[in-house]
């Protein structure tokens, strides 16, 4: 659904892309790694066309550097790194600007906002000034607005895409791994979502597709498999890394019991059903 | 396929917290009926003892028998036209504040302070000064409007400037904002100086009535000078709330919410330019009801400008209503000009704001 191709981004006298191909298919997680300064931020603001580049961008076949905003709104929400609100705003209403433009379906405003809300772990919160929550907290409804504007992952038989700039960067374990099974479910109904992570173990457990970038190229991409090797990690991040084994040397490591969390924690309301 | 909500039920019932918008139109409703009160009490107050709320009453529904020739003509020529400039000024100094709060995302940009109005005020005073000689032809060929239009002309590129200035890569730095307004409204400053030093005397007295805002000189054509300016703003300005509204979240963001984000700019400061330059052309420096109204209306019915706007319009003419009729009776039966009232309860107010959000801004 999503192609790029020969992407170069030039930001002052400094090119910063060099050339990037890359590719996200609906019912994929497709997951952008890579060091501080590889690129990422600047890749995903040229997927989203915040940004000017050279080259050729297409989301379900539209040119995204011709296509009007209010089209491109309702093929895909976009997540920032940072938000902030000059205004004080309640939860509610951060959550519908989501509704701004775009292709609104059957429910009203109301009660999409709620779902939104409630799918973020959030319920209750519309009342609460934006500005008085945790950064966490904040992200959360960023995060629930972007839903609310393209909550149906497929709308008339097309794929929609969520683009997330390091949606879980702080936020806890547990609002991780919500925030993780939200984006795998999207994919899985049939959405595509394309997100920035730094955490490989979390990136190995969700992605279907891993873009490993370095010095504004794509180093590797593929499967997380192919691509999470300790060469290529090594390679990128300029330090030596355990794949798949206990580390030597370390008395003990930390790791959350995904599957099991899933479980026990409140999953997010957000179902699947065909 | 869909994603559905395992208990859309339970949502339903509190689906509607933090939801502000049946308040803010109950407020609306009041301050439209606030404004029709206080439009009628203006225009039955004044320095003759035409001041019956009777007679206006008898006015305007037509009861023409009960009214003296004299109490129509100063109802009718003399305190209609200024009651309906006010009522104009007051809107559009109010909307233009909270539509550039809303584009510059910061709610202390108020065409008054960040150096606007100054802008505009060049481009009136030029033609003032000069309309008679120089600029004559100019003058000739816009007729009533010239004054309006110049000053339109002197605030879209003080707005301009100023937003060129301030905001890079679509983030809006306070800092910068505030101190390039002094600056342009310092240039602004000078170069009035330098046309003021040209004035003869009968234009000095003009002028200086004129800078500490006034709507006391208030005449049918003046009010037919603006109202094609002021009034088509007013009903348009509503339909920017969409956009100012996504704006609040940055320039990126509105973007990807589907809005033409250059394009919106560009409407929203000619709108902005066009608003003030219209209401200082005919009352000069009018300031702080830019910021007091919007700041007073987000504290009550929330920053969504689709019910900002209009409020900050019928606010914002009752304010000046209310400052014209203190202006005229604080020193009866001669009148200060209103600019004096607006700035004594408004500069105090500002630097309040700035007080308490002193610790959420990034100065």
């Amino acid at each position: 659904m999503l192609t790029a191709r020969n992407i170069y981004v030039r930001l002052g006298k400094s090119e910063i892309l060099h050339g990037i191909d890359m590719q996200a298919s609906r019912n994929q997680f497709s997951v952008i790694i890579g060091p501080n300064g590889s690129g990422k931020t600047t890749l995903l603001r040229a997927l989203t066309g915040e940004i000017a580049f050279s080259g050729d961008v297409r989301l379900n076949g539209v040119d995204i550097a011709r296509a009007r905003p209010a089209e491109l709104a309702s093929l895909r929400g976009v997540l920032p790194q940072t938000a902030n609100l000059s205004f004080p705003f309640t939860v509610h209403e951060v959550v519908r600007l989501g509704l701004t433009t775009g292709i609104q379906t059957g429910t009203n405003g109301s009660v999409r906002i709620a779902q939104a809300l409630a799918a973020v772990d959030l319920e209750g919160y519309g009342a609460r000034l934006y500005q008085e929550l945790s950064g966490g907290e904040q992200q959360r409804v960023q995060l629930a607005r972007v839903l609310a504007q393209v909550w149906e992952p497929v709308l008339e038989g097309m794929p929609r895409c969520l683009f997330l700039d390091e949606p879980i960067s702080s936020l806890d374990i547990k609002h991780q791994l919500q925030i993780m099974q939200i984006a795998r479910r999207y994919a899985d109904a049939g959405g595509g979502v394309v997100a920035i992570l730094h955490d490989l173990n979390l990136t190995a457990h969700y992605a279907d597709h891993v873009v490993l970038m370095h010095q504004g190229r794509v180093h590797a991409c593929g499967a997380p498999r192919q691509v999470l090797t300790p060469d290529n990690l090594e390679t990128v991040y300029g330090c030596p890394m355990a794949v798949g084994q206990v580390p030597h040397g370390m008395d003990f490591f930390v790791l959350p019991l995904i599957e099991a969390a899933h479980q026990g924690i409140p999953t997010p309301k957000l179902a699947v059903s065909s | 396929m869909s994603i559905s909500l395992d208990a859309v039920a339970t949502q339903r019932a509190g689906s509607d917290a933090g939801d502000r918008s049946v308040f803010a139109r109950r407020i609306i409703l009041v301050l439209a009926v606030t404004l029709l009160l206080t439009a009628v009490l203006s225009l039955a107050s004044g320095a003759t003892d035409t001041s019956a709320v009777s007679v206006v009453w008898a006015l305007l529904t037509g009861q023409d028998d009960l009214v003296s020739a004299v109490e129509r003509v100063v109802i009718l020529d003399i305190r209609m036209p200024r009651t309906l400039l006010g009522m104009m000024i007051g809107a559009s100094l109010a909307v233009s504040g909270a539509t550039m709060q809303g584009l510059f995302r910061n709610p202390l940009a108020d065409p008054g302070i960040v150096g606007v109005s100054a802008g505009a005020g060049l481009g009136a005073v030029t033609f003032i000064v000069l309309g008679g000689s120089v600029l004559a032809p100019v003058a000739a060929l816009f007729g009533i409007y010239h004054v309006p239009f110049a000053a339109f002309l002197g605030g879209l590129a003080f707005t301009f400037a100023l937003y060129r200035i301030s905001t890079s890569n679509g983030r809006t730095s306070v800092a910068t904002m505030l101190l390039a307004g002094i600056a342009l409204g310092a240039m602004a400053g000078a170069f009035i100086g330098l046309l003021v030093f040209w004035a003869d005397d009968e234009q000095l007295r003009d002028l200086t009535f004129w800078g500490l805002g006034s709507v006391a000189g208030a005449t049918w054509p003046k009010v037919l000078a603006v109202a094609p300016i002021i009034v088509p703003i007013l009903v348009f300005a509503p339909f920017m709330a969409r956009g100012l509204n996504a704006m609040t979240l940055g320039e990126a963001t509105a973007q990807h919410l589907g809005i033409h984000v250059q394009v919106f700019k560009r409407v929203a400061i000619v709108m902005v330019a066009a608003a003030t330059g219209a209401a200082v052309a005919v009352s000069g420096g009018i300031g702080f009801v830019g910021i007091v109204v919007p700041h007073l209306l987000r504290l009550s019915i929330g920053p969504d400008h689709r019910y900002l706007l209009p409020a900050c319009a019928l606010l914002g003419a009752i304010m000046l209503l209310f400052a014209d009729a203190v202006a005229r009776q604080i020193v009866a039966p001669a009148e200060l000009p209103i600019g004096i009232v607006t700035a004594t309860v408004g500069a105090p107010f500002f630097l309040w704001i700035l007080l308490r959000r002193r610790g959420l801004m990034d100065i």
